[in-house]
């Protein structure tokens, strides 16, 4: 813990408890997986560390990332009237920077997006789209990233690619990623917590390094175990 | 409002009165062949034109029944001065063709300058509404209590502080798309996607950013809609701003030549008028699919 974005409270929307009070803290450098089933507040947390609204009140103690964090989520998040190049470029234009085209053409061909660079959300498919957002989230050069279930929409080949793509292309930061999917945790993350109403139910560290064959025996075990984990939370 | 202006064209072409047949068929075959011509120029869309043609015909069609329609109970034909035949009116269109381009010409200027004043207006008011909460909530009640107050009753009211010139006009029109145009584009800079306003406030854009780089683009769509509505409200400003009072435009042509008897006249003013309409309404909705070019259709 150097620093890095952690909390350690509960939250309550409306005076009912989301979630008991829990403590966590994404661990430099690595990919720290909250997995659980939808509304449990998983995304909550997410918001609470990237500084958005959430709808509810935290109450406890909160290092935020606000500021150094970029954010990808389940939908693209891709503004529809610009081209991919104006999507990578969006956040130096919003921030009033002038928009670095040569580095926004590079990270476009390092996703894989080389040759669309004009094309408009709508003329892509979801996982190219999904691909545009991590060219942009990589554009925002932040040491954190806060990942919102990215993946989820996917068709399972779409998934597994665009999963190992973000794995290497974010290889460094320090990664929070959301997720329902064990099969994702256990292949993605260095540190799992499953979360529940209860808090945080069960944390883990899936034996290897990530990121995971998917077939392997001890990513399959590690999988169902979580799995087991978030049906009883 | 003198008389000068309007007897030079053709208005007195049509004196000679109702029983002219031979004149009527003559004019219908003209208006057939108008119609005929016009299918020739879209030759792809031929079915498309054809139906627009044959629904004008049939309106041609009406339109001479209700002249006649007495003739065989025993009465006589409809006088031109309460229903000229399509003829007349498209010889009136015709002989008075630069009388009604001149008064054309006013109507269009208070149309267009009333839209871009209004249009300009309204973008403004929305943006402020969104930019500034407390403007909206002073504003926003006063807007919508001085929509209860019909514009027309403002028009006297104009035409004596803005003159009987296009001012008053262009004035009406602009407070009389203003309310459209602003309802419109705030809606839609309300409704931009909650998502992509998070990831704009990740990214550490300022208030005015959001609005100006998300918030804006994201509602041209619902601006789209708000200028199609202008544009069907903008010539009725015009013209209930002539009537008031006015030296210049189709409007006071209408009323004058309505005033003389002339309806052949009067119903020439309202083609025109109605083609300017349909033309700007045309021009405004390309306007239109430009700005929600990115926005997929779905019905």
């Amino acid at each position: 813990m150097t620093g890095g974005p952690a909390l350690s409270g509960h939250f309550e929307i409306g005076g009912k408890l989301l979630f008991a009070p829990i403590e966590l803290s994404l661990a430099p450098g690595e990919w720290t997986c909250l997995l659980g089933a939808s509304g449990c507040g998983k995304s909550t947390i997410l918001r609470l560390f990237a500084g958005l609204e959430t709808g509810g009140v935290f109450h406890g103690a909160l290092s935020s990332a606000a500021g150094q964090a970029a954010y990808m989520a389940q939908s693209d998040m891709l503004a529809p009237w610009l081209d991919v190049t104006g999507n990578v470029v969006l956040g130096q234009r919003l921030r009033g920077e002038a928009p670095d085209f040569d580095r926004a053409r590079d990270l476009i061909a390092r996703v894989g997006l080389a040759g669309h660079e004009g094309k408009r959300p709508a003329e892509l498919s979801g996982g190219m789209r999904q691909r545009a957002a991590l060219a942009r989230t990589l554009m925002e050069d932040r040491p954190i990233a806060l990942l919102d279930e990215p993946f989820s929409a996917l068709d399972a080949a779409t998934r597994a690619q665009c999963q190992e793509l973000a794995f290497e292309l974010l290889a460094g930061r320090t990664v929070l990623l959301v997720t329902h999917d064990p099969g994702e945790a256990a292949r993605l993350a260095h540190q799992v917590h499953v979360l529940g109403p209860a808090g945080l139910t069960h944390s883990m560290r899936p034996e290897g390094a990530p990121i995971r064959d998917h077939a392997a025996a001890e990513t399959l075990a590690a999988q169902v175990a979580l799995f087991d984990q978030v049906r009883a939370a | 409002m003198s008389e000068g202006g309007v007897s030079e064209g053709g208005v007195r072409n049509g004196r000679l009165g109702n029983g002219r047949l031979g004149n009527g068929q003559l004019g219908n075959g003209q208006l057939g062949n108008s119609g005929l011509s016009n299918s020739g120029l879209g030759r792809t869309g031929l079915s498309r034109v054809g139906q627009v043609a044959l629904s004008f015909l049939g309106v041609v069609a009406l339109w001479y029944l209700a002249i006649y329609i007495r003739v065989p109970f025993g009465g006589v034909p409809l006088p031109n001065f309460i229903l000229p035949s399509p003829a007349r009116v498209a010889e009136t269109l015709w002989a008075s063709r630069a009388l009604l381009a001149e008064h054309s010409v006013t109507t269009l200027l208070e149309i267009v300058l009333g839209i871009l004043l209004g249009v300009g207006f309204g973008m403004l008011t929305a943006f402020g509404f969104v930019a500034w909460p407390w403007l909206r909530r002073q504003g926003q009640p006063v807007m919508v209590i001085s929509q209860a107050i019909p514009v027309f009753a403002l028009a006297p009211l104009l035409t004596l502080w803005f003159g009987y010139g296009i001012w008053s006009k262009i004035v009406m029109t602009t407070l009389i798309i203003y309310f459209p145009v602003t309802v419109a584009f705030f809606d839609g800079l309300r409704r931009t996607d909650r998502n992509l306003l998070d990831m704009a406030r990740v990214m550490g854009a300022t208030r005015l950013r959001r609005l100006w780089l998300i918030r804006a683009p994201a509602a041209l769509p619902a601006l789209g809609s708000g200028l199609k509505l202008a544009a069907v409200y903008a010539p009725i400003g015009a013209v209930i701003g002539e009537w008031v009072g006015a030296s210049r435009g189709l409007g006071y042509l209408m009323l004058l030549a309505n005033g003389r008897a002339k309806t052949d006249l009067m119903f020439a003013a309202v083609i025109v008028l109605a083609c300017l309409a349909v033309a700007l309404y045309f021009t405004v909705s390309a306007i239109a699919a430009r700005l929600a070019r990115w926005q997929p259709e779905t019905g």
